[in-house]
């Protein structure tokens, strides 16, 4: 197993007091590998934005503990009879910042300034000598398919050149650690396929470590290894991302996952229905019509969400059973004995 | 008004008009510069210790705009009378285009603040935190992100302010400041000469548009936003 790069324990974030709190965050905790593309995704207000801001302290937590590449950023020391928060020095805080960088949904990007000198920017902070920054940041743009556009400024871009400059600006000061806030949320279809091809190619070149927080499920499927699932400020799920697409073991995966999903709920109350998960085994297997023919039941599909991911099937399909028991048991016995299929019978009261 | 087009006004008005319009420019310039030397520091107080600012300090940010407040509140001409003694220790004179510096400047900058915090205050917030991400200090911040990214709205504020002392100008001329708004009121209102009030009443005219234009395309001319 590859080394941790970041470490959160027990992380909360309360916003305000007394009776107007709110809970962004409750009890995260989060180890994230060194090189790995790690998902964090949630819905909206889930707290996955605050989650990732607070890992370069640009959110101050209200207690727990965040370590990046071994250096303690905050942690707890103890106060009287309870605890306080402490975090590191400013000063040593912007350290740190150059090797935990950052791209924006709305990109961010220094307007006055061309995208070379954007790029630059970061190395100018940094006290890096004018003519090596600027060498270097015609290397990023390079790198990021932007070589020509050194000297436009970023209001000629369009939204995805926009954030491959971002990108080329947030590698400049060779980080650890890129974290990615809504990056793709902002672009079309395509544009966001590219940059996120653009994501996983520079994690495998560069061995820099991508912390990817969406409300996309597609982005954790394109290129995330494991993913946590953050749902009202609480930590629902975490694990590999075929692990949980296969069997989302709570509600909000499966609300996340299959969106359009299939609630037992919805079924009508005199049928008898089973839900099959499908964990990763090919799509050419057609269950439905080779239980009609195998068994000669007749299943009625009451809904579906299936998915392809590299070949293999992921999703979960509701299924009335038949009204027969001898049937409905006969349907039950075929579909558990398929390989990479479960199978559950739903209770149901209507 | 035939008399506008006769040798003996301009040979006697000429002069005058020449040596307003210097004095007029002197102390518009002049206290300009010493109202931004003043006024864009406190702006960017006021916006580095905002609520939402990056340095939030209520306090402090109370007081400055208190002290603005108070400073904005007074009209000009009772401001001049009010800081004579003040003007007379710093300058040694309450009269001419020395003397109307001072109270010129004090008055400007509290205006200037305001509008250099309304400026600073378009800047987005995101590309602030994006530098802050970065690891920019406060002072980088200002000097990297928040002037050069404001710097269009700051120059069309400039103008503004410009225009607003160059008027100021003119209410000093009321107590002895000299300058163009000094040869109207003489002119015009005490002499009932109404040719000479127009006359430097146009040039006055002409020196706002001049200003205005400049700075217009000065501003439109460095903003990359618009390319």
């Amino acid at each position: 197993m590859r080394d941790s790069i970041i470490q959160i324990e027990h992380l909360t974030k309360t916003f305000g007091t007394g009776s107007s709190a709110v809970h962004a965050l409750e009890d995260i905790s989060l180890d994230i590998r060194q090189g790995e593309i790690f998902g964090i995704i949630g819905l909206s207000g889930a707290g996955k934005s605050t989650l990732v801001r607070c890992m370069n302290l640009l959110e101050r937590p209200t207690s727990g503990s965040i370590t990046v590449g071994g250096q303690r950023l905050a942690w707890m020391e103890p106060d009287g009879g309870s605890e306080k928060l402490v975090t590191v020095s400013e000063k040593e805080l912007r350290l740190a910042r150059r090797d935990i960088t950052m791209i924006f949904q709305s990109f961010n990007l220094l307007m006055q300034r061309t995208c070379l000198k954007n790029v630059c920017f970061p190395m100018e902070l940094a006290g890096v000598s004018g003519a090596q920054a600027r060498k270097r940041a015609e290397e990023l743009l390079e790198l990021v398919g932007l070589g020509d556009k050194a000297n436009a400024y970023p209001a000629q871009l369009s939204g995805g050149q926009k954030q491959r400059v971002a990108i080329a600006r947030a590698l400049a000061t060779n980080p650890k650690v890129l974290l990615c806030d809504e990056a793709t949320s902002a672009l079309d279809p395509t544009t966001t396929a590219s940059i996120l091809a653009l994501l996983k190619d520079l994690n495998e070149k560069l061995g820099v470590t991508v912390v990817v927080i969406t409300h996309q499920m597609s982005v954790i499927e394109e290129i995330c290894s494991r993913v946590a699932i953050l749902d009202g400020g609480v930590m629902a799920e975490q694990g590999n991302v075929q692990d949980i697409f296969s069997n989302p073991s709570t509600d909000a995966a499966r609300r996340l996952v299959y969106p359009g999903g299939v609630r037992a709920e919805q079924v009508p109350a005199s049928s008898r229905a089973v839900r099959i998960s499908f964990n990763g085994g090919t799509v050419y297997q057609p269950l439905i019509a080779s239980l009609a023919i195998d068994c000669g039941v007749k299943v009625n599909i009451l809904g579906a969400d299936t998915r392809s991911i590299n070949g293999h099937a992921f999703g979960t399909m509701l299924l009335s059973l038949p009204e027969d028991p001898n049937d409905a048991a006969k349907a039950l016995s075929y579909i558990r004995a398929q390989p990479n299929v479960t199978a559950e019978e739903v209770e149901y009261h209507g | 008004m035939g008399e506008l087009f006769t040798v003996e006004f301009w040979d006697y008005f000429g002069p005058l008009l020449l040596a307003g319009t210097r004095d007029t420019l002197v102390m518009t310039v002049v206290s300009t510069v010493f109202a931004y030397l003043l006024g864009l520091p406190l702006g960017v107080l006021l916006v580095l210790t905002g609520d939402h600012g990056i340095r939030p300090h209520r306090t402090l940010n109370r007081c400055v705009g208190w002290v603005i407040n108070v400073g904005r509140s007074l009209p000009f001409i009772i401001l001049m009378v009010c800081v004579l003694p003040f003007t007379k220790l710093l300058v040694g004179t309450k009269l001419g285009v020395l003397g109307a510096i001072p109270p010129l400047v004090i008055s400007a900058a509290p205006f200037i603040a305001r509008m250099v915090e309304s400026s600073l205050s378009e800047v987005d917030a995101g590309v602030v935190e994006a530098a802050q991400s970065m690891g920019a200090s406060t002072l980088q911040l200002v000097w990297k992100v928040y002037l050069p990214e404001a710097l269009p709205s700051l120059i069309l504020g400039g103008s503004i302010s410009i225009i607003t002392i160059l008027a100021y100008t003119a209410i000093a001329g009321a107590i002895g400041a000299g300058g163009l708004g000094d040869l109207a009121i003489r002119y015009g209102y005490q002499r009932r000469e109404p040719a000479k009030m127009w006359v430097a009443a146009v040039l006055l005219i002409v020196l706002v548009q001049i200003v205005q234009t400049v700075f217009s395309r000065v501003s439109n001319r460095i903003d990359k936003r618009l390319k």
